[in-house]
C-alpha cells in the first residue's frame, strides 16, 4: 500500500484560487494542511516537524515571506512548488531577464541602471518612450511610461529619494506598442496547458488593473517560446506573460511563480487549480523531481 | 444566512455559506476589506494592507 501523502499549503490569504486548490485537494482526499504565512516560524536546527511534508505548495502574496519560506525548506530538502531557485528567478524582474538573457530567449529590450544618471543616460540610448518598473512587486503597481526627458528626471529623482533601496535600481524597458493586449500562458512542467489574451484600452494590461481577459490558441511557436521561458528560470508552474512585437514576434516580458487564476480558469475552462494540485501531487510523490 | 458587522462603518454584511477562514471579504457599504479570522464564532479583522512585493 503507497505511504499517504502529507501536503503543505503555504498562504497568506484565502484567495479565491487558494479555495479552488483547497476544494481540488479535498476532492482528492489529500491529507493537507493550511500554512498562514503570517504564523509560521522556522527553528533552523529543527526541521524534524517540517520534514513530514512530502511536499509544499507555496501560495503566498507576500515575495519576500514566500521566497524566505522557501529558502528554509529546499535547504531542509522539502520539495516545494515551485522553489526558491525558481522564485528567486521569477520575482525579480532583473533575475528574470538575467535568466532570459543566459540562454538568449526573446526579451524586450532592458537596461538596469544603480544612480539617477546612469539611468537617465540608459535611458536615451534607446529614446522615449520607455517603462520604468520596481524589481519587485506586481499587479501593475508603480510602473511608469516616460515619455520625455522631463518626465524621466522628475521619476528618477522621486524614485531616489522617497523610494527604498529597492526603488534605486533602475530597472528600464523599451516601451512596446503592442495590439492593446499581451498573452498569459499556463505552463506546468513541460507542457503549455491554457492561455489568455489580456485586454485593456490602457497601457497596462494587468487584470489586477481592470484588463480583461480572452481565450488565446497556443500555437507551436508560442508553446516553444513559453517552453524556453519556462526551462530558463528552473521549471515547475508558471505562468509566463507575452507581449507581441509588430516586427520581432513575441517577446517575454514577465514569469510569475505564485500567479493568480481567477480570470484565467473560468475563461478557459481548464481546472487550473486541479491540475497544479496533480503536479504537486506527483511531485510530493516523487515522480517529478524539483531541483533544491 | 450568516452575517458580521462591518468594523469601520457597522453596516451588516451577509457572507456566503461556503465563507472560508482567512478569506477576504469587501463591505458593500464603506468598501473596507475585512478578514475571515474565524469562523467559529464568526469574527472579521480588518485585512492586512496591501504591501509593495505583493502579488503576481
Amino acid at each position: 500500500m503507497s505511504k499517504r501523502l502529507r501536503i503543505g499549503v503555504l498562504f497568506s490569504r484565502v484567495r479565491v484560487e487558494e479555495k479552488w486548490i483547497f476544494a481540488a485537494l479535498e476532492q482528492r482526499g489529500v491529507d493537507y494542511e493550511r500554512l498562514d504565512d503570517r504564523k509560521v516560524f522556522f527553528d533552523l536546527d529543527h526541521p524534524d516537524e517540517w520534514r513530514t511534508y512530502d511536499a509544499i505548495l507555496e501560495r503566498s502574496i507576500s515575495y519576500a515571506s514566500g521566497l524566505n519560506i522557501l529558502r528554509v525548506l529546499n535547504a531542509w530538502g522539502i520539495p516545494t512548488v515551485n522553489t526558491a531557485r525558481v522564485a528567486e528567478a521569477c520575482g525579480d524582474k532583473l533575475a528574470t531577464s538575467a535568466a532570459l538573457a543566459k540562454y538568449s530567449l526573446p526579451q524586450p529590450r532592458n537596461l538596469v541602471a544603480f544612480s539617477t544618471e546612469a539611468a537617465l543616460e540608459a535611458i536615451e540610448t534607446i529614446g522615449y518612450p520607455v517603462v520604468i518598473k520596481p524589481t519587485v512587486g506586481s499587479w501593475g503597481r508603480l510602473l511608469a511610461k516616460i515619455n520625455d526627458r522631463d518626465a524621466a528626471e522628475a521619476v528618477l529623482e522621486h524614485k531616489s529619494v522617497l523610494g527604498s533601496v529597492q526603488h534605486s535600481v533602475f530597472y528600464i524597458q523599451e516601451y512596446i506598442q503592442k495590439p492593446g493586449r499581451d498573452i498569459r500562458v499556463f505552463v506546468m512542467g513541460d507542457q503549455a496547458i491554457t492561455a489568455i489574451y489580456r485586454k485593456a484600452e490602457h497601457w497596462i494590461t494587468n487584470t489586477a488593473r481592470g484588463g480583461e481577459g480572452e481565450i488565446c490558441k497556443i500555437n507551436p511557436e508560442l508553446e516553444k517560446i513559453c517552453l524556453d521561458a519556462a526551462h530558463a528560470v528552473g521549471g515547475g508552474v508558471l505562468a509566463i506573460d507575452i507581449l507581441e512585437h509588430p516586427d520581432r514576434g513575441y517577446l517575454i516580458n514577465e514569469i510569475n511563480h505564485t500567479m493568480e487564476f481567477h480570470t484565467l480558469m473560468p475563461i478557459t475552462g481548464v481546472d487550473v487549480a486541479g491540475l497544479m494540485v496533480d503536479h504537486l501531487l506527483k511531485v510530493g510523490r516523487r515522480e517529478i523531481e524539483v531541483v533544491l | 444566512m450568516k452575517s458580521v458587522i462591518c468594523l469601520e462603518c457597522e453596516a451588516e454584511i451577509s457572507l456566503d455559506a461556503g465563507v472560508e477562514k482567512n478569506e477576504i471579504i469587501v463591505c458593500p457599504d464603506c468598501g473596507v476589506d475585512l478578514e475571515i479570522v474565524s469562523l467559529d464564532p464568526l469574527t472579521v479583522d480588518l485585512a492586512p494592507m496591501e504591501e509593495e512585493d505583493w502579488g503576481e
